[in-house]
């Protein structure tokens, strides 16, 4: 869990770390102006112009300007850990729903221990929460992987929505928002970058409230100085 | 004599608008937007998976718009359901939007736009086009622009802008023309003119000019709904 939540890292750097020092920009308007600026990740140019395409935060690097958006869908990336539910077994492996327009593909080589051809629903079975990280992306389809520290099979517990855009702000710096979320509830999380979040604790209380907490986080995400205001409301919320 | 118009508005007034995003919770992206009287509710879902799989495009997802008047938002209840007039207006919004999305990262899938009119007073179409461009942005979907749109009403020999339902009644004179118009807001790129009625080829032009000027009020109200979602 360590491993993903430092992968989850780079991302946050990128999203709200100071969401004062940039601006909300919409489609279409201009970021902008000169041949000084290259168009980076959500941006086009046009002429002299450097125009978002995307709706999110404009921020320049150097001379590239990109748009870094804070809505959507979530699209997978390599390497991005998800949670995922299992939706059909299949010869050489599992079909697994991770929210998106596209099935994971889950290989009967991944399972940590051998599997029987015939009794596969014996490790995993339909409904069975999983969670993996994405081995490759192409076209063909989305081939996941569960070998490595905090993935696998997620047994008790439940699993919630959010936005995935709210991801990395859940996760937070260094992993700083979900500890806090652990040490106060007791609870064990594992949050896929999907957008789908797994919470066991010892009771349903603790996991009621682990839920509460992120749904809280996920509310205020452009909120800065966060990690005060969600040590807050543990305080209050005893 | 000039056109007097019922709710005391100047010919070049729209009626007073709102909008908001992330009004829908389970939408990827969702706004409401109002002109006056008329409320147009807009959500979008995707990219996600297309079925009947004949219909995927291996080169770009496609986009699916569904527009329909709930049944409560007219003065006699309309039939739920599908209707021929529905049908044609989710068609006419999808061709209204498709020009400002940028759809080549999602092949072989879907995104599902939803426009449910709340309340009507006449322009749903156009007030449904702008919730619509405004709910694509929220949901984080390339685009080239946004959509602004309104509609033109000629009420005998004057032009109106943003008609209502009175207006669209208007029977003296050369009667009402009803002309909805949408185009990409940074660009001259018109996505949608429909016409309603009778007009004159040189009216036409002055329409879209009049049009323009809207637009320029109508972006503003779009951009700083989106730009207002830092709270606190």
């Amino acid at each position: 869990m360590v491993e993903f939540e430092k992968n989850n890292q780079e991302e946050y750097e990128d999203f709200g770390a100071e969401p004062q020092s940039r601006t909300i920009v919409v489609p279409g308007e201009v970021v902008a102006t000169g041949e000084d600026f290259l168009a980076g990740e959500g941006a086009r140019r046009e002429g002299n112009e450097v125009i978002a395409s995307r709706y999110g935060l404009s921020e320049k690097v150097g001379r590239v300007v990109k748009i870094i958006p804070f809505s959507g869908a979530f699209i997978p990336r390599r390497n991005n850990v998800i949670v995922g539910i299992v939706s059909d077994i299949v010869h050489s492996g599992w079909i697994v729903d991770i929210d998106y327009a596209q099935n994971g593909f889950l290989p009967l080589m991944e399972s940590p221990r051998f599997v029987n051809k015939n009794e596969m629903d014996q490790f995993l079975a339909i409904g069975d929460v999983v969670a993996a990280k994405i081995w490759n992306v192409s076209p063909k389809g989305i081939d996941l992987a569960m070998k490595g520290k905090g993935l696998g099979k997620l047994e008790g517990g439940f699993t919630f929505r959010v936005n995935p855009s709210r991801v990395p702000r859940i996760i937070g710096r260094e992993g700083s928002m979900i500890n806090l979320i652990k040490d106060n509830t007791g609870c064990n999380v594992t949050i896929g970058q999907n957008g789908w979040i797994w919470v066991r604790g010892n009771d349903i209380d603790a996991e009621l409230k682990a839920r509460k907490a992120i749904e809280f986080i996920a509310e205020k995400v452009l909120v800065s100085g966060l990690t005060e205001k969600v040590e807050r409301w543990f305080s209050e919320n005893k | 004599m000039t056109f007097k118009r019922t709710d005391g508005r100047k010919l070049d007034e729209i009626r007073p608008m709102t909008a908001k995003i992330g009004v829908v919770p389970n939408a990827d992206g969702s706004a409401i937007f109002t002109f006056g009287k008329t409320v147009a509710i807009a959500a979008v879902y995707g990219p996600r998976m297309l079925h009947p799989q004949h219909m995927q495009d291996p080169k770009a997802a496609i986009l699916r718009v569904n527009y329909d008047l709930l049944s409560f938002s007219v003065s006699d209840r309309k039939k739920p359901g599908p209707s021929r007039r529905s049908q044609e207006i989710s068609k006419v919004t999808e061709w209204a939007l498709s020009p400002a999305l940028d759809l080549k990262d999602f092949p072989n899938t879907v995104i599902d736009v939803q426009i449910y009119i709340l309340q009507a007073d006449a322009s749903t179409r156009v007030a449904g086009i702008n919730a619509a461009s405004m709910a694509l942005a929220q949901a984080g979907i390339p685009m080239r622009d946004l959509i602004c749109a309104v509609a033109i009403g000629k009420m005998d020999k004057d032009l109106v802008v943003d008609v209502n339902k009175d207006e669209e009644d208007f029977e003296e004179g050369e009667a009402a023309s009803d002309i909805p118009i949408a185009k990409l807001a940074n660009s001259d790129r018109i996505t949608l003119l429909q016409l309603d009625g009778n007009i004159q080829p040189e009216i036409v032009s002055k329409a879209i000019a009049l049009a323009n000027k809207a637009f320029e009020k109508i972006y503003e109200v779009q951009k700083k709904a989106l730009k207002e979602v830092i709270s606190e």
